[in-house]
């Protein structure tokens, strides 16, 4: 790839102090993102994949400064967002949008959705009344939705409906990047695959960039053209998504892999299910060393002392980890 | 074991009656473990709550039968009823994260239950928990006792409701989504778990679940929902291999693969399931179904044996 | 826990020295005023002035000020008022502890006694009749105004009802204390009492069965309930436990706002010489030291108060210990 990256994350490291200095264990750290670098190409998808815990939101959120990061540097078009403020980023706002996971909570309930979908666009732009009015039709035929909806009430629509308004909202602007967070995970697994698709129209159509944040590893896999699996605030593995699917390099992607269960039975008996011991630790005190040592099948001493970095290796394959499966 | 027939559950509302469970039926053999699958609002978590008598609104008719060895449960006192949960069939939740009382203890909840169904003492209920925790695989069960719920991890908590509801040994276990809530790799745990816990206690489970692939590692027959009928079941080999009513084939479509190639698109079933108060007359996935001709404007019923569906296209031969 | 503990303590101290400076500030340093001129009273002469400067120490630096006034209320005492000329004014407070303490104290029991009952049995009947004229009554509780409510009260037990057989063993007003004349104490404090609670009966009782009927909604319910346990079982061991927290945060902010002097109207109309009518009876007479003194103590008690509430916390919610 020689083009430029369209957003790059370098070293972000986010933390978050929680607790209160009177109690009995005082404040503490919570260690979500540690230095992840990262680099979004124009016009491909990124899924971001782990546990929860894992930070994949909240690297997420650092990405388009809802959140301001505690350390590292990230780029946007080129440009240094690190430091910009609200005001400054305000312009930028209208290039990288977030979709959200509960299309129920991020709607306002008392909004008709005309409203709701124009207030970016009265925000941002100067449009006259009939100029907003005719990007809305627009934007609502472009998500599937009938014009005839415009003034109807967020609760009137299912979850897939609601969920195709908050994408309405986030193309209104005509953004480069969208960043969208667990999207299709409130969804049942019929509508859950329409919004997939939508999605993927119109990444086509407008030639979106996204950054995909789910739990879910087949849809990750269905809609990223590459994945970065994450596992308590770091980066573990990173590579097009049909390499790691298929010859996953790290211990914890392939157990993560193996764990899904999956409806297809011709298949059930070849594949090998990898199920880990214990539970994913504790962001606030993590594991010296590699952090995924405590449950990793082949930990040695090296992995307990040294912490593995990313490094990469054949092709566009990059892995955290001190003996990687596919050498 | 468990035989339900024609369970009718409606609930009065300002905007009249709306009936949630239509005409459903179902047998659970002992010791088999039933899957259960559908989506939101497709009735089958509220069909189950129905067996355990936990349906409490007052505005809720239930009609039918429900049997439990035999006996009858629908129109059974109260007290009757409450003297068989907990004990005869026990029933585990969603969301471990909220499914224990905060203020106290693992060991004391799961000790109340043995204490109020049988006669034993504080000491050997609590011993009893401690023998419980130990069999779900809860590290250092006699420290794990005297923990409070959110001292433990989700997937620990889980752990701990099912030893909870194992804890008179049901001839029958509920388990309403008990992995949705959970990582996939807690999830993996979790479902080895409760298959060992069926080999060892013999107990009758019904899954309630939305994933299909949960279905395929879990179940040995499957029943599949959709607003509030049972369109197709039959044994796991029977639905996820072949299928035979369009809403079954078209959620097994929707689901991303893992492994292979991509498809270009994912297939979707258009529209979205039917409200409860807007019912389709006859067919209830009629409107989202590719197959649909004239006949499917009558109900179509469940038939066709041990592997039924209920669609015209697939009854006739 | 222990730990947790001490370190609540600790910020308790932390905050009434927060408070003591705080007071200080406001009656002695606030610019533009001499404060000497306030605390000797209204017309007072040029001799009572001096001695008044002299004794707060106003011609040296403001520490010093500050400590020699935390001296006399805490250590030696002997503050005194100069609109009651000599009359020493902690002695004065601290007789008339006594006094609301056994008001509140013993309101309080009835009130958390009959607001448990009226909220449980009302969520327990929740919808029914006996549902909504609990909570008809309790709302006319919380509205009646309780000097109103007072005087009401004592037209029927001290004038109108008194020579019935109902009311015949209704002593007149005032206080008898209670090491003297045990049933005196007890009789003269029960019409006060019963006044003072019924607000409160109404408060607690409709906000316990909002929070029990919040509770009962709750998944462990589902869970208790999927055990076979009683309703009754359901509602005392597992609603009722975690809807008293609720509970507790409002009982101590209103146990330590009373005894601080919020009883202030009961008092009066009862002729009970508790700190409420000690501060009314000074801010009357712009009694600068007395009410001062009752300021800091009033605070004093909302802080411990609130500290004590959050031991009760400690105790009723594991989640509190260790997060």
């Amino acid at each position: 790839m020689t083009a430029a990256p369209l957003l790059e994350a370098r070293n972000v490291t986010k933390q978050f102090v929680i607790g209160n200095r009177f109690t009995a264990q005082g404040l503490r750290t919570v260690h979500a993102v540690d230095a992840v670098s990262l680099k979004i190409m124009p016009g491909e998808t990124v899924g971001l994949v782990g546990e929860s815990g894992c930070g994949k939101s909240t690297l997420g959120r650092c990405m388009t400064r809802l959140y301001d990061i505690t350390g590292g540097e990230l780029y946007f078009e080129g440009v240094d967002i690190t430091t910009k403020t609200l005001r400054q980023m305000r312009p930028l706002r209208q290039r990288m949008q977030m979709v959200f996971q509960d299309p129920y909570a991020s709607l306002n309930p008392r909004r008709r959705i005309r409203d709701l979908i124009a207030e970016p666009l009265r925000v941002h732009l100067r449009l006259s009344e009939t100029e907003v009015r005719d990007r809305v039709r627009q934007l609502l035929d472009v998500v599937g939705l009938s014009p005839d909806h415009m003034d109807r009430f967020p609760h009137e629509f299912s979850g897939g409906q609601r969920q195709r308004i908050g994408i309405a909202r986030a193309i209104a602007l005509e953004p480069s990047l969208i960043v969208a967070d667990e999207p299709v995970s409130a969804l049942d697994v019929s509508v859950q695959a329409q919004i997939v698709n939508l999605l993927a129209d119109l990444q086509e159509r407008l030639s979106l960039t996204y950054v995909f944040i789910a739990h879910d590893l087949s849809v990750v896999r269905q809609v990223s053209t590459r994945i970065a699996v994450m596992y308590l605030g770091s980066i573990v593995e990173l590579g097009s998504a049909n390499d790691i699917f298929a010859k996953p390099s790290h211990p914890y992607t392939q157990a993560l892999i193996s764990a899904v269960p999956q409806p297809d039975l011709k298949k059930a008996g070849e594949r090998k299910r990898i199920v880990l011991t214990g539970d994913v630790p504790s962001p606030i005190n993590p594991p010296q060393g590699c952090r995924f040592h405590p449950r990793c099948p082949f930990a040695t001493d090296k992995c307990r002392e040294e912490r593995p970095v990313l490094t990469e290796m054949a092709g566009t394959r990059s892995v955290a980890c001190h003996y990687p499966l596919t050498a | 074991m468990l035989e339900v027939r024609d369970l009718r559950i409606s609930f009065r509302t300002e905007h009249g009656r709306v009936r949630a469970i239509d005409g459903v039926s179902f047998d659970v053999a002992e010791s088999e473990i039933l899957g259960v699958v559908g989506e939101s609002g497709s009735g089958k978590t509220i069909s189950l709550l129905a067996v355990m008598g936990l349906i409490n609104d007052p505005n809720a008719v239930i009609e039918g039968s429900i049997k439990l060895r035999g006996r009858e449960l629908i129109g059974l006192k109260a007290s009757e009823m409450r003297k068989l949960r907990g004990r005869e069939i026990a029933m585990i939740f969603q969301d471990p994260m909220t499914a224990m009382t905060p203020v106290y203890t693992i060991g004391w909840q799961i000790a109340e239950q043995i204490m109020v169904h049988e006669r034993i003492g504080k000491k050997a209920a609590l011993a009893r928990a401690i023998d419980l925790l130990a069999e779900v695989n809860i590290p250092n069960p006699r420290e794990a006792i005297e923990r409070y719920p959110h001292q433990l991890s989700g997937g620990m908590r889980q752990r701990a409701v099912i030893a909870m509801a194992l804890s008179c040994n049901p001839a029958l276990l509920i388990a309403d989504e008990p992995t949705t809530a959970l990582d996939v790799t807690v999830q993996a745990q979790i479902l080895d778990l409760i298959r060992k816990l069926r080999r060892v206690h013999k107990s009758a489970i019904v899954f309630i679940t939305h994933d299909m692939g949960v279905i395929a590692e879990t179940a040995d027959r499957v029943m599949v929902m959709y607003s509030g009928r049972v369109v197709e079941r039959g044994t796991k080999a029977e639905i996820l291999l072949e299928p035979r009513h369009p809403y079954t084939k078209a959620l097994l479509d929707s689901i991303p693969p893992l492994e292979g190639e991509k498809p270009r698109r994912l297939k979707s079933i258009p529209g979205s399931p039917p409200s409860l108060l807007d019912l389709p007359k006859g067919c209830s996935f009629g409107p989202r179904c590719p197959s649909r001709f004239d006949k499917c404007a009558e109900k179509p019923p469940l038939e066709g044996g041990a592997h039924a569906a209920a669609c015209f296209l697939k009854a006739a031969p | 826990m222990l730990l947790a503990l001490i370190r609540r303590f600790g910020q308790m101290i932390f905050v009434m020295f927060g408070i003591s400076v705080l007071v200080f500030l406001i009656f002695f340093v606030t610019p533009g005023a001499d404060p000497a001129a306030r605390i000797a009273g209204r017309n007072a002469s040029p001799e009572t002035l001096e001695a008044v400067r002299k004794s707060f120490g106003f011609d040296q630096p403001v520490w010093v000020q500050y400590y020699t006034l935390m001296k006399k209320l805490f250590v030696t005492q002997d503050l005194t008022s100069f609109v009651n000329r000599g009359w020493k004014v902690v002695p004065a407070v601290i007789d008339t502890i006594p006094v609301t303490l056994s008001l509140v104290i013993g309101a309080a029991v009835l009130w958390v006694i009959f607001g448990l009952l009226v909220g449980l049995i009302a969520a327990a009947t929740r919808g029914s009749w006996i549902d909504k004229s609990l909570m008809a009554l309790g709302l006319i509780g919380c509205a009646m105004p309780v000097y109103w409510l007072g005087e009401v009260m004592n037209l029927i037990t001290q004038s109108r009802y008194h020579d019935s057989w109902m009311f015949s063993w209704v002593p007149p007003l005032g206080y008898k204390p209670l090491t003297e004349d045990p049933k005196g104490w007890f009789l003269t404090l029960v019409i006060p009492w019963i006044t003072l609670s019924i607000l409160y009966i109404g408060l607690y009782g409709r906000v316990l069965r909002a929070n029990l009927i919040e509770a009962m909604q709750e998944d462990y319910i589902r869970t208790a309930r999927a055990k076979g346990l009683s309703e009754t079982r359901i509602m005392l061991r597992h609603a009722l436990r975690t809807s008293l927290i609720s509970f507790v945060t409002l009982f101590g902010l209103d146990f330590g706002a009373l005894v601080g002097g919020a009883a202030l109207l009961t008092e009066v109309v009862f002729g009970l010489q508790g700190v409420g009518k000690l501060t009314y009876d000074a801010l009357q007479n712009l009694d600068l030291p007395v009410i001062m003194t009752t300021v800091i103590y009033a605070s004093f008690f909302v802080v411990l108060a609130n500290a004590l509430v959050d031991v009760v916390y400690i105790l009723l919610d594991p989640r509190v210990r260790s997060a």
